[in-house]
């Protein structure tokens, strides 16, 4: 698993709880939250799925670490690894 | 005590299990068209149920749909298509003055147990429970997702009055409107029952489950065969306004509010009282200033139980002894027991009847109790009075309460 999956399941996972958005022109660098109408409620969907569908926990302290495509990747690939995955 | 204003209804958006607009609903009715399905019902198997397919995408986002309630979407959809139906220039309508007033029998039962049941795949560890809960589960919720739906600022609540809730919400807007707390009032009963396995199971071991080989006659009002109740969801969700407001702007007034009363049996929890049952009729009456041979329909709420349907009849039987014109009919024999919904949705299948003179039959009596076999009654055929003036709406619920309310052709005395 290398970062690009990593971004590939946060986009599956955002997809599912923002279905009305287009998601083909995301720009990775940029704060989720600058291109797409996410509120607080949808980035704790995001830390739930991660939860629930692959087990990995993100602390309230670190929930700025899913602010763009990228620092999701960066910051999620250990964990994903961490899980032999 | 000064006269207090007239209050109109000038438009209506329902689903109904077997319509999606009025048109459609009432078509069904008089062609004797029940929709009724079987579903699977989560640790209990299939079961008849009446179920709406209305287009939820027509007026909410997807993301609405997920994140809201089933309820949320059913109430959305009849508030934007009764605004549709009244004319009124949403855009250009004050709305910190409109007020959402809509009836419940319960809520939260089928997010709780959907919760439930997912946490279960995850050895009941409540760090899966979703953070949706609560704005799910709120009591005003079906009101709440109209009024962020709808960016409407005024006040929003449900009311909850277990089956009798339809005609308590718009009996609620009513008086909002007599009070001038708002200028239009958003009003009605919405029901998402069908999803909570809780209230089959309640029903079932209560005895009042309805089943039948066919489901579409599973819901048999007043017949020697009914067994139970067929659980349904929907909405019914009205415009209300002020006579005078309705007239100034032209509006179409499809009826006239012409009396209410809600009052409670105060004696057991699901058996109701037939004596407290009439008095609600008449003090309905008495509010509408009317004798009961003034009433053309009564729409029934019997529901298909065993000793509900005869309650009920023991009272109509008290009230209306010696009204050889009134017509009797229900409604849920084609879309079953739409819980907080049935009163607001059985009144509207019979207001075309002020149009087209026609009173819609109770359908499934292949045979009738004679303990049910109340002057009056349609039976399976439409009937038509030449002229529909009344129109007199039971509804009632658990905990012995009971709502009656009275609507009128306009423009009659």
């Amino acid at each position: 698993m290398n970062k690009d999956d990593v971004k590939s399941i946060v986009l599956d996972i955002i997809r599912d709880i923002a279905p009305d958005e287009d998601l083909s022109a995301l720009k990775h660098e940029v704060r989720l939250r600058d291109q797409l109408t996410l509120d607080s409620m949808d980035f704790l969907d995001i830390v739930m799925e991660l939860r629930k569908q692959h087990g990995i926990e993100v602390p309230e302290i670190d929930y700025p670490q899913l602010a763009s495509l990228e620092s999701c990747g960066e910051y999620l690939l250990p964990k994903f690894k961490a899980k032999g995955k | 005590m000064a006269t207090l204003p007239r209050i109109v209804i000038t438009g209506v958006g329902l689903t109904a299990p077997n319509g999606n607009t009025l048109a459609e609903f009432r078509a069904n009715l008089l062609a004797g068209k029940a929709r009724i399905a079987e579903i699977d019902v989560r640790h209990m198997g299939k079961h008849p149920a009446g179920v709406c397919d209305f287009d939820a995408t027509r007026w909410q986002k997807r993301k609405e749909i997920r994140n809201g309630t089933r309820v949320g979407s059913i109430s959305i959809y009849c508030s934007r298509e009764a605004i549709v139906n009244s004319g009124l220039d949403w855009d250009k309508t004050d709305k910190s003055r409109v007020g959402v007033y809509l009836g419940i029998t319960e809520h939260g039962n089928v997010e709780t147990e959907n919760e439930i049941w997912n946490i279960s795949q995850f050895n009941n560890d409540t760090k899966y429970w979703t953070h949706h809960h609560n704005p799910r589960t709120v009591a005003n919720n079906a009101a709440g997702e109209v009024t962020m739906n709808m960016g409407i600022t005024g006040p929003h609540y449900t009311i909850g009055a277990a089956c009798a809730a339809g005609n308590a919400g718009l009996i609620q807007a009513a008086q909002m409107l007599q009070l001038n707390e708002v200028d239009i009032a958003l009003a009605g009963g919405v029901s998402e029952s069908i999803h909570t396995f809780g209230i089959y199971a309640g029903f079932k071991n209560q005895g009042a489950l309805a089943s039948h080989v066919d489901p579409a006659k599973a819901s048999r009002p007043f017949d020697k065969n009914r067994n139970g109740i067929v659980i349904s969801e929907g909405g019914a969700v009205y415009v209300l306004e002020r006579l005078d407001d309705a007239l100034a702007r032209g509006a179409n007034i499809i009826a006239e509010i012409a009396g209410w009363c809600i009052n409670s049996d105060a004696t057991d929890a699901v058996l109701p009282n037939p004596d407290r049952q009439a008095e609600c009729v008449r003090k309905a009456l008495e509010r509408a200033k009317m004798k009961p041979s003034d009433v053309h329909i009564i729409s029934t709420h019997a529901t298909a139980t065993s000793m509900g349907d005869i309650q009920e009849c023991i009272a109509l039987r008290t009230v209306f002894a010696d009204c050889p014109r009134t017509k009797i009919n229900n409604t849920k024999s084609y879309i079953g027991h739409c819980m907080g919904a049935a009163g607001a949705l059985e009144l509207a299948g019979n207001l075309p009847s002020f149009q087209d003179g026609i009173v819609h039959p109770t359908i499934n009596v292949d045979d009738l109790d004679p303990e049910c076999a109340i002057p009056g009654l349609v039976i399976n055929q439409p009937v038509s009075m030449g002229s529909v003036d009344t129109i007199l709406n039971n509804s009632f619920g658990m905990l012995g309460i009971n709502s009656v309310l009275i609507v009128k052709k306009y423009g009659i005395a």
